[in-house]
């Protein structure tokens, strides 16, 4: 690739406006409120962007447009079923009780509703988890920038080894990720990932709008990709008609209550941008607001992967001309990872015998988190694609910022602060709170490098992850909505729940799978279509097993005193009244126009 | 907050528009470099998007930011309020 001055100047603007932003608010953190919950003070609809943009991380604009090539418009769903109606339930029935009941994080929430070792469980694996997110997110960022070349010619012209750039790049994103946090803590992450939110359409939107003029419009897409890939719910009643191999219920259940609602409407990287809002009908807004955006990012996340798919497969060609009775003979050499690749998704090539790795079909191996940058190479001639390239550097980073600011609030308010050292002064707190970020990044980085070397560090992590945050769900539900439900109980619950999880990926595998990693380290009693199949029907098992759990040993012990669950339980809490604003400004209604909006999308996609 | 967000990212979206516009003008033509956005020019076209949309943002900022500061203290609060409408 090469990038020219102008691609540079682009990129460096950026960085120094989000280092800019970070200097200009470091004079508004005089408290620890300031720096964690950004003085809860934003306008609803910068915390509503933000709430979506914390999430549009790598995983979300390269693992969409992968998920996109290899599924097509079946991924869809992680929107349609997986997020909006999660977004508009927090905003509508769980937000009153995050905000109303001034918790400062969701684990410090467990403890006002339940007791102190639930909100320890919880803030434990939460903090470990954001770190090593984080840390995910930075390799995938450095692997990226090497695979394209990004910083090639600058180490050439400045005669360093192209082995620093992994190094470089992890650093360099390291470093302004810290220095802006450090100086304005939330509202400084909040306010970054609302310019990379913008910065991620500026960068992809031309992208889609080329790749679809290319293949023909619409139609023309059509025409060149399979049937199911252009079809979100065609074959969803049986797992072998659609390419995901899930089924109705796997994906209803699974996908849309059990998972989408334990990420959108429990994790505190999303959550927190609601609870930095300035009133409580603004908080509602939040999640609702977000909601209006993420209804589009399929045709902005997924759509490039689908093109990528669908455009011809560039093969070596051979063009023989005559020139003034010589024979000419004009080739194009196509790499050989690119000629067994898919349209612009390129085959993964076996460096010891530089032929195509094959899947158990004999089919060859695609990678496909190479769809969308790809993409951006092709199309994208210098100048805008170092906005493009910006807008990928945008979305790891505030995929990262939103780890560590999460990180920073609950190490410091439930752990620093309820375990370690109590009853400090406020200004102790917001040095430790700036501290804490940049003991955060430093372990994200080691994080970073010990997947180098351990290549499947990656993937257990992610494993036990998903083992951890499968059940959560149900104890928030039971929290907020059953007055019975004990400390004892949800404790019980999120243990049951994680283990029944535990025990499902042990005992099951996808086909064409081998057991180990992918699961039947047990023994193998069921096989699935797919590996998504897998992960639902794991989240559903680890959900019911923590709702019958909790609902047991909670009637098995002693109840807490009502007065003590006021604004935290929904029968014992007057909920907010809107009364005062007209009634189509009311979070109400903007739940059933987005509710609405949402079912047109998938029946138009149907 | 008083740093109302609208006026750095409106600030950069002009800067960012002005440079790919610019850029894109001084290269119309140019069908070697086009060759890969199929023959349209994606500098000056998107470019002059942004630049519009640079200018709006900053133009939105600028606005409640002067109503805030001629509103008296006690509505300055209804001000930052209406904001988030």
């Amino acid at each position: 690739m090469n990038l020219t001055a102008i691609d540079w100047l682009i990129m460096l603007l950026y960085f120094v406006f989000v280092l800019g932003i970070g200097f200009a608010l470091k004079r508004f953190m005089k408290t620890s409120k300031d720096f964690f919950q950004a003085g809860r003070a934003l306008p609803a609809w910068i915390c509503g962007l933000a709430f979506i943009s914390a999430n549009l991380g790598a995983q979300e604009v390269i693992g969409m447009g992968a998920s996109g090539a290899k599924y097509g418009l079946e991924t869809a769903h992680f929107y349609g079923i997986g997020a909006i109606p999660a977004m508009i339930f927090v905003g509508i029935f769980m937000m009153p009780f995050y905000y109303g009941s001034k918790a400062r994080s969701v684990p410090e929430f467990l403890r006002l509703r339940f007791d102190e070792k639930t909100r320890a469980l919880n803030a434990c694996s939460f903090a470990v988890m954001t770190v090593f997110s984080s840390g995910i997110s930075m390799y995938a960022m450095a692997r990226l920038i090497q695979a394209l070349h990004v910083f090639d010619g600058l180490f050439r012209a400045l005669n360093l080894a192209p082995e620093g750039i992994f190094t470089f790049s992890i650093c360099l994103s390291g470093l302004i990720v810290l220095l802006y946090i450090f100086l304005g803590g939330l509202t400084s992450a909040i306010y970054n990932e609302v310019l990379q939110f913008f910065l991620i359409i500026a960068g992809l939107l031309p992208l889609v709008l080329l790749g679809l003029k290319n293949i023909g419009g619409w139609g023309g897409l059509k025409a060149s990709v399979p049937v199911a890939y252009m079809h979100e719910w065609k074959g969803v009643m049986h797992a072998n008609t659609n390419p995901m191999g899930i089924e109705i219920i796997g994906l209803g259940m699974g996908l849309g209550f059990v998972l989408g609602a334990g990420y959108w409407c429990t994790d505190f990287l999303v959550i927190q941008t609601a609870m930095a809002s300035h009133n409580m009908e603004a908080a509602r807004r939040v999640p609702l607001i977000a909601a209006v955006p993420k209804m589009v990012f399929p045709f902005l996340v997924i759509l490039p992967g689908l093109l990528a798919i669908g455009l011809p497969t560039p093969h070596t060609t051979m063009v023989e001309s005559r020139v003034n009775g010589a024979i000419v003979h004009q080739i194009t050499v196509v790499p050989a990872e690119v000629a067994e690749g898919r349209g612009l998704v390129p085959a993964k090539i076996n460096p010891v015998t530089g032929k195509a790795m094959l899947t158990a079909s004999g089919e060859p191996l695609l990678d496909y988190d190479m769809a969308t940058p790809n993409m951006l190479l092709h199309y994208f001639p210098t100048g805008i694609l170092g906005l493009g390239l910006t807008a990928l550097l945008a979305s790891f980073m505030s995929g990262m910022a939103g780890n560590v600011t999460a990180f920073n609030t609950v190490f410091t308010y439930d752990l620093y602060q309820s375990y370690i050292h109590k009853g400090a002064s406020d200004r102790h707190y917001l040095a430790v709170g700036r501290w804490a970020t940049v003991g955060g990044i430093l372990l994200s980085i080691a994080t970073a490098y010990a997947a180098i070397n351990f290549n499947n560090i990656m993937d257990t992590l992610q494993l036990v992850f998903s083992f951890v945050n499968a059940p959560l769900f149900a104890t928030f539900l039971l929290g907020m909505f059953w007055k019975r439900a004990t400390g004892h109980g949800a404790f019980a619950g999120l243990i049951a729940g994680t283990a029944a999880a535990m025990l499902h990926h042990g005992l099951t595998l996808p086909i064409e799978a081998h057991p180990g990693i992918h699961g039947g380290w047990i023994a193998v009693v069921h096989h699935y279509p797919s590996d998504m199949a897998q992960n639902f029907w794991g989240a559903i098992f680890a959900f019911s097993s923590n709702f019958v759990v909790a609902v047991v040993v909670s009637l098995m012990t002693k109840p807490r005193p009502e007065a003590e669950l006021v604004g935290l339980v929904r029968s014992l809490t007057k909920m907010p009244s809107h009364a005062h604003i007209v009634w189509w400004k009311r979070p109400e209604a903007l739940a059933a126009a987005v509710l609405v909006g949402a079912i047109a999308l998938n029946i138009f996609f149907a | 907050m008083s740093l109302d967000l609208r006026i750095p990212m409106g600030l950069l979206f002009t800067l960012i528009g002005m440079i790919l516009s610019s850029f894109g003008a001084m290269t119309n033509g140019r069908a070697d470099l086009y060759a890969r956005s199929l023959g349209i020019n994606a500098n000056l076209w998107w470019g002059l998007v942004l630049l519009v949309f640079g200018v709006g943002m900053l133009l939105l900022g600028r606005r409640s930011q002067r109503r805030l500061a001629s509103a008296p203290p006690a509505a300055q609060q209804d001000g930052d309020e209406r904001r988030g409408h």
